[in-house]
Order: C-alpha cells, then structure tokens, then sequence
C-alpha cells in the first residue's frame, strides 16, 4: 500500500497539542484551590490557637474565639443527616428498584433535579415560612437542619439512584433466581455494593451543608450567642454565618479580620476532615465487598 | 413422568410476538438442549420456566405453563416459591460479592434456614455436586471474584443446587468459559442428570450434541423440530433443522 497519502504526523501533532491543552487546564484547577488554600492559611493560620478553637467570642467579635459556631455548625451538618439521608436514600431505592419506569417516577426524577437547581437563599426563606413560622419552630437548630436538609435531598437521592445504577443486573437475577425477595436482594447483595458510591454522595453533601449560609440566615443562625445551645430548639452560631457577619457587619471589620480568615481556615479544616473520614469509610466498605 | 410442559404458549414483548405456538413436554431426569439463531426465542422460552421474564416490562403471555402438572402462571403460584423449585445458572458467571461459602449459603439463607450446622452440610454436599468441593475447600472464606471464571460458573450451580431444586435452566452456560472449563461443566450436566431434569440453552452444537438426551429446535419464535438428539441430528425431520445443525445458515 501507498502509505505516502498517510498523514500520521498531523495526527500525532494534533494529539500533542490537544492533551497538552487539556493538561495545562486540569494544573491549573489545582493551582486555583492551592492559591486559594495558601492564602487562608497564610492569613488564619497565625489567629489559630487552643483559646480560638475553644473560647467565646470577646470584645464585639473582635477578639476571643469561635467556639460556639464550630458546635453549632457540627449541630447543624448532624442534624440535617438525620433529616436527609435516611429519607434520601430510601427514595433514591424506591426510584431505581421499586418504581418501574412510569410517568410517575419520570415526573419525580424531574423535580428532584428541579429542587436541586432552587437557589439556596430561596430554601431559606421557605424554611422560615414553613418551619420557623407556620410550625413555630422558632429559629432554631431543628428549623436550620430541616432547611438544609430539604436543599441536599436531591443530592443525596441523585447520588443513591447513580450508585444503584451502576450495579448490574445480573445481580439482581442471580439473587432472584434463588428464591430471595426483592427487598433481600436489595438488602443482601444491591445495597453493600452500591455503599461505597452512597457514601460519597453523601459526604458531597455534608460538604455543602457545613459551608451553606444563605439557608440558615433566617432559620437557625444567630448573630451573637455567648453560650452553647441547650436543645434542638436553640439557636445557634454557624461557621459560615459568623464569617459572614464579622466580614460584613461586625462591630469592627478591621479589627475582626484575622478572626474571620482564623474561622474560614477551620470550615475549611472541617470540610477536610469529613471528606478524609468519606474516603476511609469508602475504601473500608469496598474491601469488604471486593468487585474483583 | 412430565416435568415441564408448554401448552400452546405464545409470548410478546410489547408490540414483537418472540413466542409463536410452542408444545412441548420435559420429562424428568432428562437433558433437554435448545438450539437455534440468535433472537430465535429460546432464552425466553427458557426463561419462562422461572418467571424471569416477569422482570421485563411489557411482556405478556398466552397459554399455559407447567411444571409438575402445575400452571406456574397461576395467581395462587409465589413466584419466590417457584423459583426455589425451579433453578438457573446464567450466561455470564455472577457470584454475589461475598465468599464462597456465603454464595452458597446465599439461596438457604434467604429462604428462611437458620441451622448452621445444615447449612454447612448443605454447602459441602452442593459443592461436591457440582464438583468444586476439591478445589475450594481450604479457601471457603475468601471472596468469590478470587475464583476463576470456569469455578465461578461451577459455583453459581452449586448455589443454585444448593436450595434443592427438581429443575435446573441453564442458559449458554458455557459460552464465557474456556474449552477446558466447558468440558468441566459438560460433564457436570451429565452426572446431575440423575437428580436433575436439565434444560440447557446453547450456541454450540457440538456441546447439544453431547450433553442432551432430547433437542429442540427454534427459529423465529417457532419449535420447528423436537426429538431425541440423535435423530435430530442424525436425520431431522425439518430441511430448516438439517440446514441449521450443517450451518447453512445461522
């Protein structure tokens, strides 16, 4: 054969030059997060201290520690799990095994995805409608969960049905052909597969709940507490919330800054931690159930 | 004595008629091959046995269905029931993602038995059926995947033997598997002939040839021909069979 109509040079050229593109861009993602990283630890870093990490805050915000919005912030991510993942992932099952593919569950699909493109600020003031006024709940740590709760629903039935998709059928079958339910196969053999992949989901949107202020601004935030909340009914400071209010509208801006970037670097410090415990969690759920 | 029995069973997937027809009688204890192209229908008609093809949205049958006598369609029939009755081993292997020991325990276990001393006794007689006890009995706790996918497929029977069925489907059973893993698996068939009535789907004419006491022939949704092995290999009755087993066409 003629291989002088061949043009393997251009291929190759285009290939070096298009990976090559793709691979400055994905540098420089990284570079953006560690600019980013580097600078609230360069500036928070210093206000870092066993009183900062334990004490209340002092002198108008000015002074003192965080305190009361890491325990408030903790209260608040558990909370709204308790609300979003057991309800979330039985809907995510629901959907993927139970439903079939009718007009009904096409109809849920679409407004989970619709209610994952609500903008935080609106499940603020919904929550503030519905839960803090219309059931009384006050602002309060169950108001705030509940609200964020609603807002990372999607994710968490987004991420449970992707994970039940991903096993094969031929699971299924094979636990069927046995003689097992649907709800043993589920149980059994469907539910310790896909539980790696749950999980990330859901650390994705514990992520997003320690990091939300918009939602909490009317139903759980508080702008100063100088104690630690007594029940669900509480209101509480949040991580967020505080850094908000001391960058915005603290009684000293100036004097309160090595405060707030002391408190992003300890959200951010958080947001790290659960993500680390995701992946141990992750990997110590894929071992058990080995895919290959 | 009849085993299974298709009485003028005519099957849809939504609007494509895949079942045309078919008569047919299994007797017990007896190796049953289905033949045929691609998309001629015998998996499905296989699959009727167990109800799996309840599993497929818009499927409808007509006709009658029976095994031991019984219309398995019936709305008094539980199909979980059934399919204790009424095993299956698949084309591809697919060992759940536990140990060896806990694959076979799998079907007992759902069904309701406790005793672990009978499970242990059931597990060990299952996989000694289905010849594998010698090559797995020092690593039952480790994980199925370890497997090869020849011992693999030796265990999805073992499992599937090991809740007791009458009847065994097994659809290509051997088309994943090396030469070696599907003499293994042939001569498995051959011994659990005793015990079982085996209803085999395959591709492989040799493989009908070898293992089955009876062969039906499918094309189009039809049963064109069903006979013993030998006469329909020997001396079919239908051109389209003679056509089919000389590879003709197919």
């Amino acid at each position: 054969m003629n291989t002088d109509i061949l043009n393997i040079k251009r291929k190759r050229r285009s290939q070096a030059i298009t990976f090559g593109l793709f691979r400055v861009l994905s540098y420089m993602v990284i570079l953006i997060l560690l600019v980013i990283l580097g600078f609230i630890i360069y500036n928070g870093a210093g206000s870092i201290s066993w009183n900062f990490l334990t004490g209340y805050p002092e002198d108008g915000m000015t002074k003192g520690g965080i305190f009361p919005a890491i325990v408030g912030t903790i209260c608040l991510i558990i909370g709204s799990m308790v609300f979003a993942f057991p309800i979330g992932i039985m809907s995510g099952i629901y959907i993927n095994e139970y439903a079939g593919n009718n007009w009904i569950v096409k109809f849920i699909r679409i407004m989970t995805n619709n209610l994952g493109a609500i903008p935080s600020i609106v499940f603020g003031l919904f929550g503030m409608a519905l839960f803090v006024n219309y059931l009384g709940f006050g602002d309060s740590i169950l108001a705030g969960s509940l609200t964020l709760g609603l807002l990372v629903l999607p994710v968490v039935i987004r991420t449970t049905e992707e994970a039940l998709k991903a096993i094969p059928d031929s699971f299924r079958t094979g636990s069927l052909a046995l003689g097992a339910s649907k709800l043993q196969t589920i149980r059994h053999v469907i539910l310790p597969m896909a539980f790696p992949n749950i999980i990330t989901g859901l650390i994705l949107s514990v992520g997003r709940v320690s990091g939300e202020t918009a939602p909490i601004l009317f139903t759980a935030a508080a702008y100063f507490l100088p104690r630690l909340p007594h029940s669900i009914f509480d209101q509480v400071m949040a991580l967020p919330y505080h850094l908000y209010v001391i960058s915005t509208s603290g009684t000293n801006i100036e004097a309160s800054k090595s405060i707030a970037y002391g408190t992003a670097l300890v959200l951010i410090v958080i947001v790290l931690l659960i993500n680390i415990l995701a992946n141990f969690l992750r990997k110590y759920f894929g071992n058990k159930v080995k895919m290959n | 004595m009849i085993k299974l029995e298709a009485k003028g069973v005519d099957f849809y997937y939504s609007d494509f008629h895949a079942l045309k027809n078919i008569n047919m009688q299994i007797e017990s204890n007896t190796v049953v091959a289905f033949i045929g192209p691609s998309g001629c229908g015998k998996s499905t008609f296989l699959r009727l046995f167990n109800r799996m093809n309840d599993l497929i949205d818009g499927t409808r049958l007509r006709g009658q269905c029976l095994v031991d006598g019984k219309d398995i369609y019936d709305k008094n029939v539980y199909v979980d029931e059934l399919r204790t009755k009424v095993g299956m081993v698949f084309q591809k292997p697919n060992p759940f993602p536990k140990s060896i020991y806990e694959n076979v325990a799998y079907g007992l276990r759902v069904n309701g038995v406790k005793d672990e001393k009978l499970i242990a006794q059931r597990i060990e007689e299952s996989l000694r059926s289905a010849a594998l006890w010698d090559e797995v009995k020092d690593k039952l706790k480790k994980s199925a995947f370890e497997l090869s996918g020849g011992q693999q497929q030796r265990l999805c029977i073992a499992r599937a033997l090991a809740i007791s069925p009458s009847v065994l489907l097994m659809d290509e059973p051997a088309s994943a598997l090396d030469p070696i893993s599907t003499a293994k698996i042939e001569e498995l068939i051959y011994s659990l002939k005793k015990n079982y009535t085996i209803v085999i789907v395959t591709h492989n004419m040799q493989q009908a040839a070898r293992v089955s006491d009876k062969t039906g022939f499918f094309l189009l949704g039809e049963l064109i021909e069903y006979n013993d092995t030998k006469k329909i290999f020997l001396n079919p009755d239908k051109e389209a069979t003679q056509n089919y087993i000389t590879g003709r066409f197919g």
